[in-house]
């Protein structure tokens, strides 16, 4: 046998990037700096050159760099560095990273014009008007700085999708699923919404797989208008709207739990998983952590239902011969809904949920309680004398900016790639609720095989602390997990499987794990 | 109140105290040199990797043991004395015990190599040796070779570790082809290709002859015995096998022989003193397995019977069937039942292997009854309960052949194998 060596067969370089990957960094940071000129409207060519040299530079050198870090080596775990590396590790590129994507958070919601959106039907400048012909190619209008926004994001789960597809090429489920999030972006998201506009001008922007509440504003009067004065299809999607918070969503939580939305579809999840990968080690794992989440998320769900009832309850009439749904009926059955899903679940679950089924009482009556408030002492327009309109645009504020947004992704290098999913998202705090009570999916844990490496653990997204399960031999069964099956992929000893199975015997506690003396196994874990 | 003592922090000292907190109110001390908290040892070449940092590898978040009011103790015990139940320290404290728990592991052999204490020669195993590694080998720059001794699993982890830092590594396996000893053929040389195929500069039947020094004292080269051929290394790693950790008790009065000898019940010589784990010396094996047993997963059902015979429920340490598992560098490995590297009187083995050279089963079965005794599987994840179901209910290795399906465990949308495998195991059994 040689003692001679080829080094470039070597798993990983963790000493620095190779050559290939300094040049592909290199050509994706000219991508980005054509559109920074732009954004000081420096223009170097027309419009539709300059969008297509920036977009094909910046998705090249993703491509590229993919390439040169996986291409010729062996198919397996590629975590090599990465807690080494400044980007992934809370380093200096890291919070640089951060800082710069939190900036331009800001400046997108709250100072478009400062991308060169026009004011009051002026012609787009500077970065915006980069993107009005590929907008006018999509769908007859100038770009806003929404549509840039959609361009870029799309771009970001494409490229860094590949790369994801890559980085998991003996695993076919992570190809499959990064497929599928990488379809729904493109088609979804951001095509037929386009497409949807050229069709039928007046329809509001739908993106037909978001589900209230992520899309709080699709109950909001002008956008119900909007679609009911746009005949049988507005009137169709905003059924379909209806049905997919009722009836879609619920069964297919039950069958494949929430990752069905959200590490299949979901754009913001996407977004987690393509272009947020290299910071999905950095979510805080500590029980803390998980207490806050609890907290945080349960009330931003709340206040998201007060607030979507209070809006609708506010345009909805008194007369019963107008329309039938009057305020009285829509409150009845906003109450009527949630009394049922609370009377359900106390009664099949309440042993399972201990404590818990406490603060879930006490949430329901505050609800209840502030929706029956709202109807008998609110005037036409007035919860608690907050002018709901007031209740909506904080909650589109401090909600759907500043936490989805400016926090959620800005925040990327230094939370990790799902803080907002975790800690924010009312759709998966709804999601979640059903996955923990009443779906077939759990991670099942392989026996006794865990050696509580702690790999599972540490790329959790979710900050689920996945080894506390598995060195129990306890499947995972957690409300927050969206099921990117990253844990079990990274398990050095094959003791993870996300699987749907029946719900019997699916939380499954035990003390002595299997392998050991059956009589002592039979002992302990009967309890 | 009744003091429990246990030295030794790892997987099985922790098992053992967190047992008796769920089952009384007895005080309880984990004494350690090696760290202030329980990690996972298995996880460390993770941390030299990058996959992970140190704190990753701890099971349990810090404020754990205050809750459970588990005292945690640093220090060295030089010596046990058990007329007094007294614990002596390097540091030259003392501690009392009502009763001692001893769980100190493992570490790495030695086998009187020449240059073996030199600088720049090392074991993996303790945190210690992570330490030393991330100072002899934190790059190829320092390290522009590193040699290996010792084909085991813990010397290819070595092997993968230091190969992610693009550090070149030779690697010396003593047998003819890796871990032969343990695996069947046709799994071994699937191995040695995996190795191989990392670019590592793997030397089979090559025992270390001695390790030579530079001027300083440092690691120069090590010389092979086979060939007197000389391989210039900054680093050596040690991994030829583990013995028990038990030099602190050679002057005491409870009774050793490699490891701290005990019966049944966990129990040594003296009253109130017990031994687990690596260190732990059964004076016959159990079933199949070996008096002494430095895995995982033992060290972990062994505290799981001691918490009970503390806690006033004196039973017996009876494991079940055998399990196990690792990861080649990209191929995991399970393993349920036994499957000897050579089928034993009255039994044979079925190997299937992949074109892709990246998974394989072997299936051992008895010839005259038929009965399913084990399955070895690399890069096909499979379920424990399942196969420890069938051994239990002795199942012939034909259901076991068509129900492999069952057993199966890889991730959704995984490809299946099950119908080749089964494919040429019929064809085996017609053509024998």
């Amino acid at each position: 046998m040689s003692n001679k060596l080829n080094d470039s067969m070597s798993l990983a370089n963790p000493n620095g990037v190779s050559t290939k990957q300094k040049v592909a960094t290199g050509i994706g940071v000219l991508g980005l700096f054509i559109l920074v000129l732009a954004f000081f409207n420096i223009q170097l060519a027309n419009s539709g050159i300059i969008l297509t040299v920036a977009l094909g530079l910046i998705t090249g050198g993703i491509v590229l760099y993919t390439n040169a870090l996986y291409s010729g080596k062996s198919k397996g775990i590629k975590n090599d560095g990465i807690w080494f590396k400044s980007i992934s590790s809370r380093g200096v590129l890291g919070w640089i990273t951060g800082v710069i994507l939190t900036a331009f958070y800001m400046v997108l919601y709250f100072y478009p014009h400062l991308l060169g959106l026009g004011k009051d039907g002026a012609a787009n400048t500077g970065l915006i008007s980069v993107f009005d012909p590929l907008s006018q190619l999509l769908s007859g209008r100038n770009a806003s700085q929404w549509f840039v926004y959609g361009t870029l994001y799309t771009i970001a789960i494409l490229a860094f999708g590949y790369k994801f597809i890559m980085k998991y090429r003996h695993n076919r489920y992570e190809q499959i699923r990064t497929g599928s999030v990488m379809f729904f972006q493109l088609a979804f998201a951001f095509l037929i919404p386009e497409f949807m506009y050229r069709m039928n001008s007046g329809l509001p922007y739908y993106d037909l797989k978001s589900v209230w509440p992520l899309n709080y504003y699709i109950f909001d009067e002008w956008s119900v208008k909007g679609f009911l004065s746009n005949g049988n299809i507005g009137l169709a999607l905003i059924l379909f709207g209806i049905i997919s918070i009722f009836v879609i969503t619920p069964i297919l939580t039950y069958k494949y739990g929430k990752r069905w939305y959200c590490s299949w579809v979901c754009g913001c999840g996407g977004l987690a998983e393509t272009a947020g990968d290299s910071f999905r080690q950095l979510s805080s794992k500590k029980m803390s952590a998980w207490k806050l989440e609890r907290w945080l998320i349960h009330t931003v769900l709340v206040f998201s239902v007060v607030m979507t009832t209070a809006m609708v309850y506010t345009y909805l009439g008194y007369d019963h011969n107008q329309f039938w749904l009057t305020k009285g009926v829509f409150i009845g059955l906003v109450i009527a809904f949630l009394t049922l899903v609370f009377v359900v679940i106390m009664y099949y679950k309440r042993k399972e949920l201990g404590k818990d089924a406490k603060y879930g009482a006490i949430g329901y009556f505050v609800v209840i309680a502030s929706l029956l408030l709202m109807h008998f002492t609110g005037g036409i327009e007035e919860v608690f004398f907050i002018k709901s309109s007031t209740l909506r645009s904080a909650y589109g504020f401090y909600i759907g900016s500043i936490f989805s947004g400016v926090i959620g992704t800005g925040f990327y290098p230094i939370l990790g790639s799902r803080a907002w999913c975790r800690f924010g998202c009312p759709m998966a705090a709804i999601l979640g609720f059903q996955q923990r009570m009443f779906s077939k999916f759990r991670i099942t844990t392989n026996g006794g095989q865990c050696i509580s490496c702690g790999n599972c653990s540490t790329h959790c997204e979710m900050g689920i602390d996945v080894r506390a399960y598995a060195q129990k031999g306890e499947n995972i069964v957690r409300s927050s997990c969206v099921g990117c099956g990253v844990c079990s992929a990274v398990c050095p000893r094959g003791v993870l499987k996300l699987e749907n199975d029946s719900i019997k015997g699916r939380i499954n506690p035990t003390e002595v794990l299997l392998g050991n003396d059956v009589d002592l196994m039979d002992l302990v874990n009967k309890k | 109140m009744e003091h429990i003592v246990i030295i030794g922090n790892g997987i099985s000292g922790v098992t053992t105290a967190r047992h008796i907190r769920k089952l009384s109110e007895k005080q309880i001390t984990i004494v350690s040199a090696e760290t202030d908290y329980f990690f996972s040892r298995t996880a460390l070449m993770y941390v030299y990797m990058g996959h992970m940092k140190f704190e990753h590898t701890q099971p349990y978040e810090n404020w754990f043991w205050e809750k459970n009011r588990i005292n945690l103790k640093k220090g060295y015990v030089k010596n046990i004395e058990t007329k007094s139940k007294t614990l002596h320290f390097a540091e030259g404290d003392t501690l009392k015990y009502d009763k001692l728990i001893i769980a100190t592991g493992s570490k790495p052999n030695k086998f009187g190599w020449p240059g073996q204490d030199l600088e720049g020669v090392m074991g993996m195993y303790h945190k210690q040796d992570l330490e030393n590694l991330e100072k002899y080998a934190p790059n190829n720059k320092v390290c522009k070779r590193a040699v290996i001794v010792g084909g085991g699993l813990i010397g290819i982890e070595l092997a993968e570790m230091l190969h992610s830092r693009h550090i070149p590594v030779t690697f010396l396996v003593r047998e003819s082809s890796f871990w032969n000893g343990v695996l069947p053929e046709g799994e071994s040389a699937m191995i040695n290709r995996e190795i191989l195929n990392h670019g590592i500069d793997l030397r089979l039947g090559a025992n270390l002859k001695e390790i030579k020094a530079d001027a300083n004292g440092k690691v120069k080269s090590i010389v092979i015995q086979e060939t007197g051929e000389e391989i210039e290394c900054n680093v050596v790693g040690l991994t030829a096998g583990v013995s028990p950790n038990i030099d602190f008790i050679k002057d005491s009065e409870i009774e050793i022989g490699r490891g701290v000898k005990v019966n049944r019940f966990l129990e040594t010589n003296i009253p109130d003193v017990y031994a687990i784990g690596d260190c732990a010396e059964q004076h016959e094996g159990i079933d199949q397995r070996r008096p002494i047993e430095a895995v995982w997963y033992t060290g972990r059902m062994m505290g799981e019977t001691l918490a009970q015979t503390i806690c006033g429920n004196r039973i017996q340490y009876k494991p079940g069937h055998w399990f196990n598992s690792a990861k080649f560098m990209d191929i995991e490995y399970q393993t349920y039942g036994w499957v000897f590297s050579k089928p034993r009187e009255n039994e044979t083995h079925f190997h299937w292997k992949h074109d892709d050279d990246t998974k394989c089963i072997t299936v051992c079965y008895n010839t005259t009854s038929n009965e399913f005794l084990g399955i070895n599987t690399f890069g096909i994840r499979m379920r424990h309960e399942i196969f420890d179901r069938w051994l239990t209910e002795k199942r012939d290795i034909d259901y076991v052949m068509t129900h492999l399906i069952e057993a199966n465990f890889d991730p959704e949308f995984f490809k299946h194998f099950e119908k080749d495998i089964l494919k040429a195991y019929n064809n085996k059994l017609q053509l024998a």
